[in-house]
């Protein structure tokens, strides 16, 4: 279990992360979402006590990082695939990890077995394609056995395969009953991924939820409507206080109405409906519509595009 | 222990180590091969064998810098502290790891020239190891090699980029110690005080300066004698890598 209460950073007079309060619960897998930039991976890194905050702590199993005895046994974590010295081995790179921390060769062989790469162990990391690199640095994350695992965006830039391949891994890890955080700025991949969502932008939190009450509460619904008297219904619609847009094929976008109120109001004036149906909005629209304001670098939609 | 031996593997898991290391004999031992063969008219003395070790000393300072600076270019520092998040403790494991490597370099490198000079030499008669201060001069190459990595490790964790740190060790050690000296009336005075003029005091210090042979090598100047200058250089040395281990600590990894 982790638990942050009150995390600040500051850099300068920038607050990269803003009194953070928040928990991820064991046994499942927590996505820690925002956008680029949000102050995701200072806040992992604060989590592994690499960066000190400003203000506020973060525990893992009631005590900070650095009174972990070794810690590897406690907390696993891939931030970076990318930290591994290109000119060693993979093998000699997982031996001195697993030399630190008391656990014995053999565990080395255990893990790249797990990840499968067994037979390149000997080969220089810096040769090694990104998929590889994110396998090593899982096994790296594995090697202690530990309780809690922290991956900071572990699919960016993966193939279909590989994407698979993590998600399974995490979802695999948190059913042994483990803690395990995942970053991402992808809702897309973290509803497939994740039980539970911590939601940030600009440092700061958004919601704490499950992600089906996050998805439920954050995506707008919308009716769409086809009829032939469209704007006779329109009318009424927006006499009743909804929000109509007229598409480009005639047909009617309704929001805040439910698609059985809008049936009633057809029926009551005799108007002839050809579709109603309730729209689901999109996930990454939930996302935007959340972090929008957090978004710290962004370029202007596109009218069209909203 | 363990960290010992974890820092062991990183040093010699990679290659930059194993060549620094030949290069630092390859110059100093080849250099001074040569140097003994065209030795001819007068007997080889001991400092004759031993002038080259300047070579292997800046480049094994640069292995030493390395040895930190590569840990933060490819990020494992950051898998170092998460392994031990005391940070102080693999910082010194390291040290102790470089600093022995560079001590048995630096032996390495002396006896290995003298050795040569003695085979190559016309007249190798002055070339025994007789006195205190012989023997000196050349197993001292090995105490300067272990201060010299101490102070390249407190540069390279300071500075955290290899550029940075090698430009700084090798431009104070072979043009700011140099120039200083053309600063009109204290140019002198300060130069004597500069820690590599220093330390290669301890090596070609000698009571009897009559023993350098005219224009055959850097005078060796400096008020302390040869083993104050020796305490001198490693008091710098180790005083800048105990800064770089305060600011270690308190800096975000």
């Amino acid at each position: 279990m982790i638990e942050a209460v009150g995390l600040t950073k500051r850099y300068g007079k920038t607050v990269a992360v803003d009194n953070l309060s928040f928990t991820v619960e064991p046994g499942r897998v927590t996505g820690f979402l925002g956008p680029n930039g949000a102050g995701k991976s200072t806040t992992m890194r604060m989590i592994l006590g690499l960066d000190r905050p400003s203000a506020g702590k973060v525990l893992i199993d009631g005590k900070p990082y650095a009174q972990l005895d070794r810690p590897l046994r406690t907390v696993g974590a891939l931030l970076d695939a990318k930290w591994v010295h290109p000119n060693r081995s993979a093998r000699a790179h997982l031996q001195w990890l697993a030399k630190s921390n008391g656990l014995p060769d053999r565990r080395v062989d255990e893990v790249l077995d797990l990840v499968g790469l067994t037979k390149v162990a000997k080969r220089r990391a810096g040769g090694f394609s990104l998929g590889m690199s994110q396998r090593l640095g899982i096994a790296g994350a594995l090697l202690g056995d530990p309780k809690v695992l922290l991956f900071d965006e572990p699919v960016n830039g993966l193939d279909p395969e590989g994407i698979l391949w993590i998600r399974q891994f995490m979802q695999g890890l948190a059913a042994e009953g483990r803690t395990v955080l995942v970053s991402s700025h992808l809702l897309s991949e973290m509803a497939l991924t994740a039980q539970d969502l911590v939601v940030i932008g600009r440092g700061k939190l958004i919601s704490q939820s499950s992600t089906t009450e996050f998805v439920e509460r954050s995506t707008e619904n919308t009716v769409r409507v086809r009829s032939p008297h469209a704007d006779k219904l329109g009318a009424m619609l927006v006499d009743k206080g909804f929000t109509v847009r007229e598409d480009t094929d005639g047909s009617l976008t309704v929001s805040g109405a439910q698609s059985d109120e809008i049936g009633d109001i057809a029926a009551a004036s005799g108007v002839v409906l050809h579709e109603l149906s309730p729209q689901r909005g999109s996930l990454e629209q939930a996302f935007m519509q959340l972090t929008g304001d957090s978004v710290e670098y962004h370029a202007e939609l596109a009218e069209t595009g909203k | 222990m363990t960290l010992l031996a974890v820092e062991r593997i990183k040093l010699f898991s990679t290659r930059s180590p194993w060549w620094c290391m030949l290069l630092a004999l390859g110059l100093t031992i080849g250099i001074t091969a040569i140097i003994a063969a065209n030795w001819d008219g007068s007997p080889m003395p001991v400092l004759g064998a031993v002038f080259t070790h300047t070579f292997g000393l800046y480049v094994i300072m640069v292995m030493a810098a390395l040895a930190v600076t590569t840990e933060y270019r490819f990020g494992t520092i950051k898998s170092t502290f998460q392994a031990v998040p005391d940070r102080i403790s693999p910082m010194i494991a390291k040290a102790v790891v470089v600093v022995l490597l560079s001590a048995l370099v630096g032996l390495a490198s002396s006896f290995g020239s003298w050795g040569l000079s003695w085979l190559l030499a016309e007249d190798n008669s002055d070339l025994a190891l007789t006195t205190a201060n012989d023997w000196r001069h050349v197993a001292g190459v090995g105490l300067v090699f272990a201060a010299g990595a101490l102070l390249a490790l407190g540069v390279g964790a300071l500075v955290r980029q290899t550029a940075g740190a090698v430009s700084i060790i090798l431009v104070f050690a072979l043009v700011v110690e140099s120039v200083i000296a053309f600063i009109p009336n204290i140019g002198d005075d300060i130069q004597k005080w500069m820690p590599f003029t220093v330390a290669s005091k301890f090596i070609f210090g000698d009571p009897d300066a009559s023993a350098i042979p005219e224009g055959a090598g850097p005078p060796a100047i400096g008020e302390l004698s040869p083993w104050g200058s020796f305490g001198y250089f490693a008091a710098i040395a180790l005083a800048i890598y105990i800064i770089s281990l305060v600011v270690v600590k308190r800096r975000d990894a």
